[in-house]
């Protein structure tokens, strides 16, 4: 059951993200990115991270989705744009992109696999991952506010033209 | 504590190398969408996709050497994007006011 819903997962998870890449509408591309994040968050459950796909979801179909939507009302550029100039870019990336993915199946396919493989039971919970970034983890947990504040800064600098024009 | 809700033999119904090809497809297509596409919006939608194959691909290292560390890694991997994405749209948002587009190809002179 469970490996049925991987390979269900999985098979949405890539065509949305074939459809999101190859998309003219730039509206459609972010929704069916949004598909994909909530395929991969389910993969995230059939893998025991409870936390984690809660975390993703909150995080990337939550605030990064609903921050691209609101650039895309903001520029006001629902309407179908394409930039594509020529096919030879569309033919050259196409064959870089799976060029990459040879040279990985071909590593990955004599590589001997020899890890104590026990998928463990509680460790993807939030009380485990708490006490873990609480504890190991506790100084890059504090720093990462200070980026936040650092971004947040960055980007009303970003956007004061005031600043610029000084 | 029996909140999990798959038991873990069902979790090892699938084998990891199963897993490692979804996430190197998930990043092929993430590296395809980069280079082909000249829109700079569906540009960083690429970019998210590929962390996203990294992120797959740590947790189900983890998952399978019953390790949670890599889960922290990819905690704060899901904070730097985010940081990462506010400050990149607010670029975008800049080239658009200064050029009118946000086709990259219009920005091939470095004159403005």
């Amino acid at each position: 059951m469970a490996a049925a819903l991987f390979y269900a997962l999985s098979l949405i998870c890539i065509v949305s993200s074939l459809i999101m890449i190859f998309h003219k509408n730039t509206m459609y591309s972010v929704l069916f990115l949004l598909v994909t994040f909530f395929s991969v968050a389910g993969l995230y459950v059939t893998l025991n991270a409870q936390f984690l796909a809660i975390v993703h979801i909150i995080v990337y179909a939550g605030a990064i989705m609903v921050l691209f939507l609101y650039v895309i009302m903001f520029l006001n550029m629902s309407h179908i744009i394409n930039f594509q100039k020529s096919k030879a870019i569309k033919i050259a990336a196409t064959a870089t992109g799976l060029m990459f993915l040879l040279v990985i199946i071909a590593a990955l396919s004599s590589a001997t696999y020899n890890g104590n493989v026990t998928a463990g039971h509680e460790i993807g919970l939030a009380s485990t991952l708490g006490h873990i970034i609480f504890n190991e983890f506790l100084i890059p947990f504090e720093v990462s506010s200070i980026l936040f504040l650092s971004a947040m800064v960055g980007v009303v600098i970003f956007n004061k033209k005031d600043l610029i024009d000084e | 504590m029996n909140e999990t809700l798959i038991t873990p033999d069902l979790v090892m119904a699938v084998p990891l190398e199963h897993y490692i090809a979804v996430s190197a497809i998930l990043f092929s297509i993430g590296i395809i969408g980069v280079l082909m596409r000249r829109n700079l919006i569906v540009m960083f939608l690429s970019i998210e996709l590929m962390l996203n194959s990294v992120n797959l691909l740590a947790v189900a290292f983890s998952i399978y050497h019953n390790d949670s560390n890599a889960q922290a890694f990819v905690f704060f991997i899901m904070v730097v994007a985010a940081a990462e994405i506010a400050v990149g749209l607010a670029m975008l948002v800049m080239i658009y006011r200064n050029i009118r587009t946000i086709d990259i190809d219009a920005l091939k002179q470095l004159k403005w």
